[in-house]
C-alpha cells in the first residue's frame, strides 16, 4: 500500500485491487458503493454543520458580533446542538397539506445535492466517478433540485409557501441558463467535459488566468447566478422570510427543515467547489509558468488543502452578498438575468470561443 | 388670517354658528346637519383653504355626542376647531368629511367604533379596532364592563 | 369567533392572504389582507387592534400626572415625546410658564429620543428590504442614547421624564458630557449608513419610484411626519407651531418632493443630521434653575378644550383634551400619527409588487401600539 496525500490514485488502485480479489465482482462492487455512499453521506453532514457554523462566524463578522461561543471551544459544537434540537423536534403534519408529496420534497431536495458531490475532484484521484460529461451531470443534477422546491410550496397547502415555491421555479429556470453558459465558456477553453481533464489542463495557469478577459466575465457571471440558483441572500426570495415569513418551507419542522437547511448550505459548498474547480484549478496548486521553484514551493501544499481552501474563500465571497445586500424584486431579478446575464453570456461564448480559434488565450 | 378675520369669515358663510374663543382655537360650534357644507365652504373658499385635517375626535356628553374637526390650512398656517353635535345618543348621525380630507375615513372609522356615531356617506363604515361582533361602544360613559373594568 | 372578512376580489385571477397578525415584516401585531394578483398588489386592506388597550379610555379614570406613564406605552420609540405632548396640554391650559432649563432638557432628550427612532426605523427598514446586517449597525449606535436616558431618567425604552411642570428629577451630572460624545462618535458613523444601504443599487432600485404619493393626496391623507415630507409636504409642527425651544434654534426642515420611498428614507437620514444639529446648539448653554414648578398635588385643568400638537418621531402627535373642571380630564384623545399614515398606504402600494407592499410599509415607520392605542 502506498498512502500518499498528494495522490490518492494508488490508494484507490490498492483498496479497489483488495476488494476484487477478496471478494467475487458483484460484492466487491456493493462493498464498494457501500464504503463510497457512508463516507461521502459523513463528509456531507460535516461540512454542511461546518457551513452552517461559518455563516454564523461571517455573518457575525459583518455586523459588529462574536456569534456562537458558548457550545465547545469558540461556539464549535453550537451546531452540533442545533441539529440534536431539530432532530428531537416534532414533525407537525398539516392537514390539509398533500400528504406524500409534503414527505417526498426534502428528500428530493437532499437527493439533488448529495448526488452533485458524486462529480466533484476533492484532490488527484479523490473523486467517487470520473465522467466524462462531468460538467454537464451536475448541471442536470443540480437542476433536480427545484422540483423538490416547487413540490414542497405546491403541496403545503399554504398560500405564502405557493408564491415562495414559484418565485423559486422561475428564478432557478432562469439563472440554470446563466451557470450552464458560464460553465460552457469554460468547458470551450478547457476542451472536455471531465472534471479531471479540466483540473490537469489547468497545471501551468488557472482557467481564470489563462482565459483573461472572458474567463472574468465568466466568473463573475456564475458567481451571480449559482448564488441565485441556491436561493440565497441577495437572491433569496423564494424564502423571503420579510415578506413570504419562510417561503417554501414555512410549513416543515424537525428534520424536515432540517433537510432543506442542509441541502441550501450543500448547494452553496457544491457551485463553490465547481466553481473553485472549473475557474481557480480545483485541488490545483497555483502554478505560474516559468517560476520552477515556487511551483515546487506549491506543490508542497496538499491537494486537498487547495480545493478545501479556494472553496472557501469563495464560500465566504457568497456569505459577504448575502450579509451586506438587500434582497432584489422579483421582477428585477429576472430583468438582471434575461436582459443582462444571458446577451453577456452568449456573446461571452463568442468571444471564448474566438480567443480559443485564434489562440488569444495564454 | 388671524382669529378675528377667521370669526368674520365663519360669521359669513354660516350665519348660525357660535363661536367660542379658545386657548388656542376658535371654537365654532355648528349643528351637525350644516357641519358638511360649512366644512366644505371652508376648505374651498381660497382665503380659508383649510386642506389638512388634523384630529377628528368623538366626546361622549351627558344628553348628546359631540364630534371635534381641528382643522388646518397648510397654506396660510391657521388652524380652527369646528364642533357639533348630535340630536341624541341612540340615533348619533353626522355626516362624512371623508370627501373633502381622505384621513376623515380612519378616524371616523375609530369614532365609530369607540363611541358609536354613525357617519353617513362613509365608504367602508366597520369597526376599527374591535371584534365586529363587539357590543356597545366602550368609550362612551355608560359603557360597562364588570370584568374589565372596576369602577371605583 | 372573528367573521373572516373578504376583501372585494374584481376577478377569478385574485386571491387573498393574510400579512399579519404575526409576520415579520409588519413590526408588531398589524394585519394586512391583500388582494394579490399573482405578485401584484391590488388591496390592501389593514385590521388594526390586535393591541388596543383602550389607553384614552384609563385616562378618563386617572390624573393627569398618572396619565403620563400610559401615553409612554402607546409609542414607545418616541416616547419622550409622548410625555411631552400631553404636559404640554396641561401646562398650557394652566398658564404654567416651565423654566428655560426644562425647556431645553426637554429639547434636546427630544430629539435624542427622535435620533434613537430614527436608528430603530433603519434597522428595521434594511431588515424588510432583506439587508440583516443593518439591524446591529443601527442598535449598536442606538444603544449609546438609551444609555443616556437611562443615567438621567432610570428608563431606557420608556422614560416618563416629563411631568406637567417641568422634569421628574434633574439630569445626571455627566448627561452635557456624554450627549457630546454621542454627536461626536455620531457624526462619525453615520456615514457608514449610507455606505451599507443608501449607495447599494440594489437598495436604490427597491426604494426608487416605489409608493408613490403625491404633495395633495399626502395633505388629504394626513400623511405627516417625515413620511409626509418625503413628498414636499412641509408638515413639521416644530416649525409650523413650534414649542419648547424650537423658535429658538435654526433648523432645516428636510424636504424631498419625490414621494417616493427613498424620499421619505432620505427624510429620516438627513433628519438625524438636523437633530444633532438642535442638540448642539443647545447642550453647552443649559441655563441654572429649577427642574420642575412648584405643582398641586392634584391639578385641575379649567372646564373647557385643549388641543396640542407635538411632531413625533413618527409624524404629528395630537392631543385633545376635553376637561369638567375636575381632577380626571372629561375625555382625552390621541392623533396618532401611524394610524392616519397607515390610512394611505392602499394608494401607495396599488399595482405594485407584494415585496414593495413590504417596503412601503417600512418606510411609513408604523409603530402599532400607537395606532391601536
Amino acid at each position: 500500500m502506498n498512502f500518499n496525500i498528494y495522490d490518492f490514485t494508488s490508494f484507490n488502485q490498492w483498496i479497489d485491487n483488495y476488494l476484487y480479489t477478496s471478494l467475487s465482482p458483484f460484492w466487491a462492487l456493493i462493498v464498494e458503493m457501500t464504503i463510497i455512499g457512508l463516507v461521502f453521506l459523513t463528509g456531507y453532514a460535516l461540512v454542511g454543520l461546518f457551513l452552517v457554523y461559518l455563516e454564523r462566524k461571517v455573518c457575525a463578522l459583518m455586523q459588529n458580533r462574536i456569534g456562537p461561543n458558548r457550545v465547545g471551544p469558540f461556539g464549535l459544537f453550537q451546531t452540533i446542538a442545533d441539529l440534536i434540537k431539530l432532530l428531537l423536534k416534532e414533525l407537525i403534519s398539516i392537514k390539509q397539506a398533500d400528504k406524500l408529496l409534503f414527505n417526498l420534497a426534502p428528500f428530493i431536495v437532499i437527493i439533488a445535492s448529495f448526488l452533485c458531490i458524486a462529480a466533484i475532484p476533492f484532490a488527484k484521484g479523490l473523486h467517487a466517478m470520473d465522467f466524462n460529461i462531468g460538467v454537464f451531470y451536475v448541471m442536470a443534477v443540480s437542476s433536480m433540485g427545484v422540483v423538490g422546491i416547487l413540490i414542497a410550496g405546491w403541496s403545503s397547502n399554504n398560500k405564502y409557501s405557493l408564491i415562495g415555491a414559484m418565485r423559486s421555479g422561475a428564478q432557478i429556470v432562469s439563472y440554470e441558463l446563466s451557470v450552464g453558459l458560464s460553465l460552457i465558456t469554460m468547458v470551450v477553453l478547457a476542451g472536455s467535459m471531465q472534471f479531471s481533464t479540466i483540473v490537469e489542463a489547468q497545471s501551468d495557469g488557472w482557467f481564470i488566468f489563462k482565459g483573461h478577459i472572458s474567463s472574468v466575465i465568466a466568473f463573475i457571471i456564475f458567481m451571480i447566478a449559482s448564488t441565485a440558483e441556491t436561493n440565497r441572500g441577495p437572491f433569496d426570495l423564494a424564502e423571503a422570510e420579510s415578506e413570504l415569513t419562510a417561503g417554501f418551507h414555512t410549513e416543515y419542522s424537525g428534520i424536515k427543515f432540517a433537510f432543506f437547511f442542509l441541502a441550501e448550505y450543500m448547494n452553496m459548498f457544491i457551485v463553490a467547489a465547481i466553481a473553485a474547480t472549473v475557474f481557480w484549478g480545483g485541488w490545483m496548486p497555483l502554478h505560474i509558468g516559468g517560476l520552477d521553484g515556487f511551483n515546487h514551493v506549491m506543490d508542497f501544499i496538499p491537494p486537498f488543502v487547495w480545493f478545501f481552501g479556494k472553496t472557501f474563500v469563495i464560500i465566504f465571497l457568497m456569505m459577504w452578498f448575502k450579509w451586506t445586500f438587500p434582497r432584489l424584486r422579483i421582477d428585477q431579478l429576472l430583468t438582471l438575468e434575461w436582459k443582462y446575464l444571458l446577451p453577456i453570456n452568449l456573446l461571452n461564448v463568442l468571444l471564448m470561443a474566438l480567443m480559443v480559434l485564434m489562440g488569444w488565450h495564454f | 388670517m388671524t382669529n378675528e378675520q377667521l370669526k368674520e369669515k365663519v360669521l359669513s358663510l354660516y350665519s348660525g354658528a357660535q363661536i367660542a374663543e379658545g386657548k388656542q382655537l376658535l371654537t365654532v360650534t355648528v349643528p351637525a346637519e350644516e357641519l358638511y357644507s360649512l366644512a366644505k365652504k371652508l376648505k374651498e373658499s381660497d382665503d380659508t383653504a383649510f386642506d389638512y385635517l388634523m384630529c377628528l375626535s368623538g366626546v361622549d356628553y351627558p344628553t348628546n355626542l359631540g364630534v371635534f374637526y381641528h382643522i388646518t390650512s397648510t397654506k396660510y398656517n391657521h388652524s380652527i376647531a369646528l364642533k357639533t353635535t348630535t340630536a341624541d345618543r341612540v340615533n348619533a348621525e353626522v355626516d362624512s368629511v371623508y370627501s373633502l380630507w381622505k384621513s376623515a375615513e380612519y378616524h371616523e372609522r375609530e369614532v365609530y367604533d369607540l363611541l358609536g356615531i354613525k357617519f353617513t356617506n362613509h365608504p367602508d363604515l366597520r369597526r376599527m379596532f374591535l371584534d365586529d361582533d363587539w357590543v356597545g361602544h366602550p368609550l362612551r360613559k355608560d359603557y360597562s364592563d364588570p370584568l374589565n373594568i372596576i369602577e371605583r | 369567533m372573528v367573521e373572516e372578512v373578504q376583501n372585494k376580489i374584481d376577478t377569478e385571477e385574485e386571491y387573498t392572504i393574510n400579512m399579519g397578525p404575526q409576520h415579520p415584516s409588519t413590526h408588531g401585531v398589524l394585519r394586512f389582507v391583500v388582494s394579490l394578483k399573482g405578485e401584484i398588489v391590488k388591496n390592501v386592506q389593514p385590521h388594526c387592534g390586535y393591541i388596543h388597550r383602550g389607553i384614552e379610555r384609563m385616562c378618563e379614570k386617572l390624573t393627569y400626572q398618572q396619565i403620563i406613564h400610559l401615553t409612554d406605552r402607546m409609542d414607545y420609540l418616541s416616547a419622550h415625546i409622548n410625555n411631552a405632548a400631553v404636559c404640554l396640554t396641561v401646562e398650557s391650559a394652566l398658564d404654567i410658564e416651565v423654566p428655560e432649563r426644562v425647556k431645553y432638557i426637554r429639547t434636546i432628550i427630544e430629539e435624542l429620543n427622535r435620533i434613537a427612532s430614527h436608528q430603530l426605523w433603519w434597522c428595521a427598514f434594511g431588515m424588510d428590504l432583506g439587508g440583516l446586517t443593518c439591524f446591529f449597525y443601527g442598535l449598536r449606535d442606538r444603544e449609546k442614547i438609551l444609555d443616556i436616558f437611562e443615567e438621567s431618567t432610570g428608563g431606557r425604552l420608556i422614560q416618563s421624564y416629563n411631568c406637567p411642570g417641568g422634569l421628574m428629577n434633574d439630569i445626571h451630572p455627566n448627561f452635557q458630557q456624554k450627549v457630546k460624545d454621542f454627536i461626536k462618535y455620531f457624526r462619525k458613523v453615520l456615514p457608514e449608513y449610507d455606505q451599507l444601504l443608501t449607495g447599494n443599487v440594489i437598495f436604490q432600485e427597491r426604494t426608487k419610484k416605489v409608493g408613490y404619493i403625491s404633495k395633495e393626496e399626502a395633505i388629504n391623507y394626513g400623511l405627516t411626519g417625515p413620511s409626509g415630507r418625503g413628498s414636499g409636504f412641509a408638515c413639521d409642527v416644530r416649525k409650523r407651531a413650534p414649542y419648547h425651544m424650537y423658535d429658538k434654534v435654526n433648523f432645516k426642515e428636510i424636504l424631498y418632493t419625490e414621494g417616493d420611498t427613498l424620499a421619505r428614507y432620505k427624510v429620516r437620514i438627513d433628519e438625524m443630521w438636523e437633530s444633532m444639529n438642535i442638540i448642539e446648539q443647545l447642550i453647552d448653554n443649559i441655563p441654572e434653575g429649577d427642574f420642575a414648578v412648584k405643582m398641586k398635588p392634584i391639578i385641575k385643568l379649567p372646564e373647557g378644550e385643549f388641543f396640542q400638537r407635538v411632531e413625533s418621531a413618527r409624524g404629528e402627535l395630537d392631543v385633545f383634551i376635553v376637561s369638567d373642571g375636575n381632577k380626571n380630564p372629561y375625555r382625552v384623545k390621541f392623533r396618532s400619527p401611524n394610524l392616519v399614515n397607515l390610512s394611505a398606504i392602499n394608494i401607495m402600494s396599488k399595482d405594485q409588487k407584494i415585496a414593495d407592499l413590504v417596503a412601503i410599509s417600512g418606510s411609513l415607520d408604523l409603530v402599532i401600539p400607537c395606532m391601536d392605542r
